[in-house]
């Protein structure tokens, strides 16, 4: 089976953020970067399903600066045997512009399975993956927690609010994925060394022009410190009239 | 969680102070990068934090036990000590045609530092299996490496180092476990190990002790030592595991501290069915033994480095949360209380825990970076100065990191008040832990006769002569980034040192027991103007890259180095001026006050 996973790169979340003097983009500075975490989940069942059928490839993308080259050569240190830098200096917000040039990378690759992350941790559009599959005309299933094949059909399981639902799909196909389906890995010494010497090609990414320009960034206003009004269930009162009359929300 | 240990820190002692990427340099480590060597650390970090760090209490709490006959260890430990060989932790330094990833050994001991900062009773095991196997990497034949190495590296096999005996625990040269040649060249082996460390465990299908041993009728005193693999099961050279090779449990030693790592009472051979192999030559075993005891000994104090850094760094983030008290000037009850951060006393206790903790880190990856440099630099000359050096630097790293970073550790619980005093928090069980540095491997007190009896008197001082030419060049740099008050400390400090050195060699050629009756002293004294030293040479590269106009977050971390430097030179090094003034008249008071008196 030849496997996809599309990957980006993002910032560390548990940070104060500060924004760039540009006032459109985060300041970077001392943040460190990895695979956002959906997109680790995918790519450690990628590799799980190839370990499971004992054969394939799996190829891991990703649209960026030649900074994303560090993110790749992670994802083939855990167990990715190639990797291809869509070349792109510079941020870019529009998800159809990224999904189309991901898209125009993607269609002549042959893949049985492309694999996204549910969304990237920073931006969190989480509609990459489904853009992609309508570019190609493939059949895409969102967040999935669990997957396993019969032949040329994939059977997958979504999580829903106190629930679950089982989706069958033929290959190829687009799927999203969700956290539960496998804890990623961390790669070994061995896959380290090893993804030194494994390929990663650089191409120019196939950019159209983008529909949607992000215009400011501002962080949320300072919460006030917190007041303490008194102690047990004497203090029910008082804060039951603060409740009303100054957050007004009951 | 806290970080234990601070990946900023890491990367400047790495790369800007002791400049590892030059290795990549070199021939046996030309494949590598500083990407590959972040990522590595990365990983270790991950094993630290996934298979180390949640396990650290219960490993504390639920010694190992004796249950019909089998050694239980606490349930978490076979996976860890499984994702350690998987990851390649183990095999770290070895040679790429064994197996190995032929990392560096600054590296490697970097990467290990994040296992010992999370749990050091658990980081123990795969730490003896990398040491014994070392052991045979260096000096057991080609077939010896071929048939332990592979099962060793990848987690099959354990390690042990099995030195000491009931009576010979110090002196080595005392040992009586005993050799009986074989026809067919195997030995017999028969005697008891205390204290031996890892030395019976399910985590492994079988445990490589690595054992000094007498062989029948051999010289008495260390030259008659000789060095064997005794496994617990039979191995063959077919690579089947065979029968038990009776070494048997006498017992579990209960300790202070470390105590996930179990303590044994090994009896081998009783009835005469023990076999090892020699490795080596006969003889040659305690040469062998120390000659890997620089590394040893190193980890040792990388250990006591890991434990006092990770106790900084939980005091650290406590203090900016905890509110306690107003400034003295502050005169108004009613005012908030301050994050006891602000108090001048907690900044004095927690400089003390971090110029412990960052120093220790400093010399034993300096150390570890001269084991590299005795191993592959380029030039004969090069390599035999970093081996003079090693040998003057190693009883230091082994003890100062345990001595000093005890008094780390106890500032930083200080700081926490009673409640790191409490088992709820961390620091009490790293004050525990650490304790059995100063003691393993060569007690502190021996190592102090190392260093003045040995170290600084072989070839005519050539290993202090070493010293002081790195000492002259970071006095030089210090000055040349205008750093005048730190050069003036560092170079008076050394100064002085060699002044007492050479007063006590004079003591020691009239009468030995005279001139090392205060060796520990000596120790302190020597230990204080390394640590100078090396604090000195991290404020000189961080004025360096103040100069070239760091911002923010890293402006904050290189002017914290430069102050801690000045916080060490003006309130740690002056205690030397005491100590040199007792060494100079070498006092008797200790010496002459007789067993009755006590
Ligand atoms: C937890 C733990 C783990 C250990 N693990 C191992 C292991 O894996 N393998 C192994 O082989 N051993 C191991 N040891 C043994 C350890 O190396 C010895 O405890 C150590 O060498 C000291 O020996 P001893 O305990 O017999 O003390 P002793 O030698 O009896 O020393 C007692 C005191 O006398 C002092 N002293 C002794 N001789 C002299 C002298 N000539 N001059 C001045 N002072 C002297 C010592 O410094 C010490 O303070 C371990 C010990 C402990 C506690
Ligand atoms: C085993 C044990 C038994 C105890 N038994 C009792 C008991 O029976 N009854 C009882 O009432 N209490 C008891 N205590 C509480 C004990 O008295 C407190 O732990 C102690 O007073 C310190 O307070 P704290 O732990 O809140 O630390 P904190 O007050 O938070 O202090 C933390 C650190 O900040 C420093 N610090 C705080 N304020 C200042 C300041 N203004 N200037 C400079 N430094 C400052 C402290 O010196 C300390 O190093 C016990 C504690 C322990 C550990």
């Amino acid at each position: 089976m030849k496997i996809a996973v599309c990957i980006k790169r993002v910032p560390d979340m548990d940070v104060r953020f500060k924004i760039a003097p540009s006032g459109t983009a985060v300041d970077e500075t001392g943040l460190k970067f990895d695979i956002s975490d959906f997109d680790g989940y995918a790519v450690e069942a990628a590799l799980q399903i190839k370990e499971k059928l004992n054969a394939g490839e799996v190829v891991v993308i990703s649209l960026g600066g030649d900074v994303v080259q560090e993110t790749l050569r992670k994802a083939m240190s855990m167990g990715a045997d190639r990797a291809v830098q869509l070349k792109a200096d510079g941020t870019h917000v529009d998800s159809f512009a990224i999904a189309s040039a991901l898209a125009a990378e993607l269609k002549d690759g042959g893949y049985d399975l492309i694999m996204f992350g549910r969304m990237s941790i920073d931006t969190a559009h989480g509609v990459t993956g489904a853009i992609v599959a309508e570019l190609l005309g493939l059949p895409c299933v969102n967040a999935i927690s669990k997957l396993e094949f019969d032949g040329r059909t994939a059977k997958m399981r979504r999580e829903l609010e106190g629930a679950y639902e089982l989706v069958e799909c033929a290959l190829p196909a687009v799927v999203t994925i969700d956290e539960g389906i496998a804890r990623p890995r961390y790669p070994s010494l061995k896959g380290i060394m090893a993804a030194k010497k494994k390929p990663l090609e650089s191409k120019p990414a196939q950019l159209p022009a983008a529909r949607l320009s992000l215009d400011a960034l501002a962080l949320p206003p300072e919460r006030a410190a917190g007041r303490i009004i008194g102690e047990g269930t004497a203090a029910v009162p008082e804060l039951v009239r603060l409740l009303k009359e100054e957050a007004k929300v009951l | 969680m806290s970080e234990l240990l601070h990946p900023r820190d890491l990367q400047f002692l790495l790369y800007e102070l002791l400049d590892v990427e030059a290795l990549t340099a070199r021939p046996r480590f030309a494949e590598q990068s500083r990407e590959i060597y972040d990522a590595v650390l990365e990983t270790a970090r991950a094993v630290a934090e996934e298979h180390y760090f949640p396990n650290r209490k219960r490993n504390d709490q639920e010694e190992p036990q004796i249950v019909d006959g089998v050694v239980v260890t606490q349930s978490d430990l076979k996976p860890a000590y499984a994702a350690t060989a998987e990851a390649g932790i183990i095999a770290s330094t070895h040679d790429a045609e064994r197996g190995g990833l032929q990392l560096p050994h600054t590296i490697a001991g970097a990467a290990i530092a994040w296992l010992e900062a999370a749990n050091i009773g658990s980081a123990s095991y795969p730490m003896l299996t990398a040491g014994a196997s070392n052991l045979i990497a260096a000096f057991g034949s080609e077939a010896q490496k071929a048939k332990w190495l592979p099962p060793m590296l990848d987690g099959r096999f354990g390690g042990t180092m099995a030195l000491t005996e009931p009576d010979a625990g110090s002196a080595l040269a005392d040992l009586r476990t005993t050799a009986y040649p074989n026809p067919d060249g195997t030995y017999r082996i028969e005697g008891t190990k205390i204290w031996i460390s890892a030395g019976e465990h399910q985590l492994t299908e079988n445990i490589v002790h690595l054992v000094l041993a007498r062989i029948a009728g051999a010289p008495a005193g260390t030259k008659g030592i000789s060095l064997f693999i005794v496994p617990k099961r039979r191995y063959a050279d077919d690579g089947v595991l065979g029968a038990s090779n009776e070494i048997v449990l006498g017992g579990l030693i209960h300790k202070m501290g470390w105590r996930g790592t179990t303590s044994t009472l090994l009896n081998f051979g009783e009835r005469g069915h023990c076999l090892g192999e020699l490795v080596g030559e006969p003889h040659h075993g305690l040469a062998y033994m120390f000659h890997m005891m620089n590394e040893a000994r190193i980890g040792v104090g990388r250990a006591a480095t890991a434990m006092s850094y990770a106790a900084y760094r939980y005091a650290l983030e406590y203090t900016r949360t905890r509110k306690q008290g107003r400034l003295p000037a502050e005169k108004d009850p009613t005012k908030p209380p301050v994050a006891i951060i602000e108090h001048a006393d907690i900044r004095r206790m927690l400089l003390i825990a971090k110029c412990a903790a960052e120093g220790s880190l400093a010399l034993v990856l300096a150390c570890a970076r001269l084991v590299d440099d005795e191993q592959t630099a380029a030039t004969e000359a090069e390599r035999a100065e970093a081996h003079l050096l090693l040998e003057f630097l190693t009883p230091i790293a082994k003890s100062w990191p345990s001595i000093y970073g005890q008094e780390g550790i106890s500032n930083a619980l200080q700081c926490m008040g009673g409640y790191g005093y409490a088992r709820e928090y961390d620091i009490e069980q790293l004050y525990r832990d650490n304790r059995l540095n100063q003691i393993h491997e060569g007690t502190n007190g021996i190592q102090a006769l190392d260093l003045l009896g040995r170290k600084v008197m072989q070839q005519q001082g050539a290993a202090v002569g070493a010293f002081m030419r790195r000492i002259e060049a970071a006095v030089a740099e210090a000055t040349a980034a205008g750093l005048t008050d730190l050069a003036q400390s560092l170079g008076e400090a050394a100064a002085q040192m060699v002044t007492v050195t050479k007063s006590l060699g004079r003591e020691m050629q009239a009468d030995p027991t005279r001139g090392l009756a205060n060796a520990s002293v000596y120790m302190e004294l020597v230990s204080r103007v390394v640590f100078a030293w090396l604090w000195t040479r991290q404020a000189t590269v961080g004025t360096r890259a103040l100069a070239h106009g760091a911002s923010g977050d890293e402006r904050a971390f290189y002017e914290g180095k430069v102050a801690a430097a000045r916080f060490y030179a003006r309130f740690e090094l002056p205690k030397n001026g005491p100590d040199a003034a007792l060494l100079l008249r070498n006092d008797p008071a200790a010496l002459e006050f007789k067993d009755a008196w006590f």
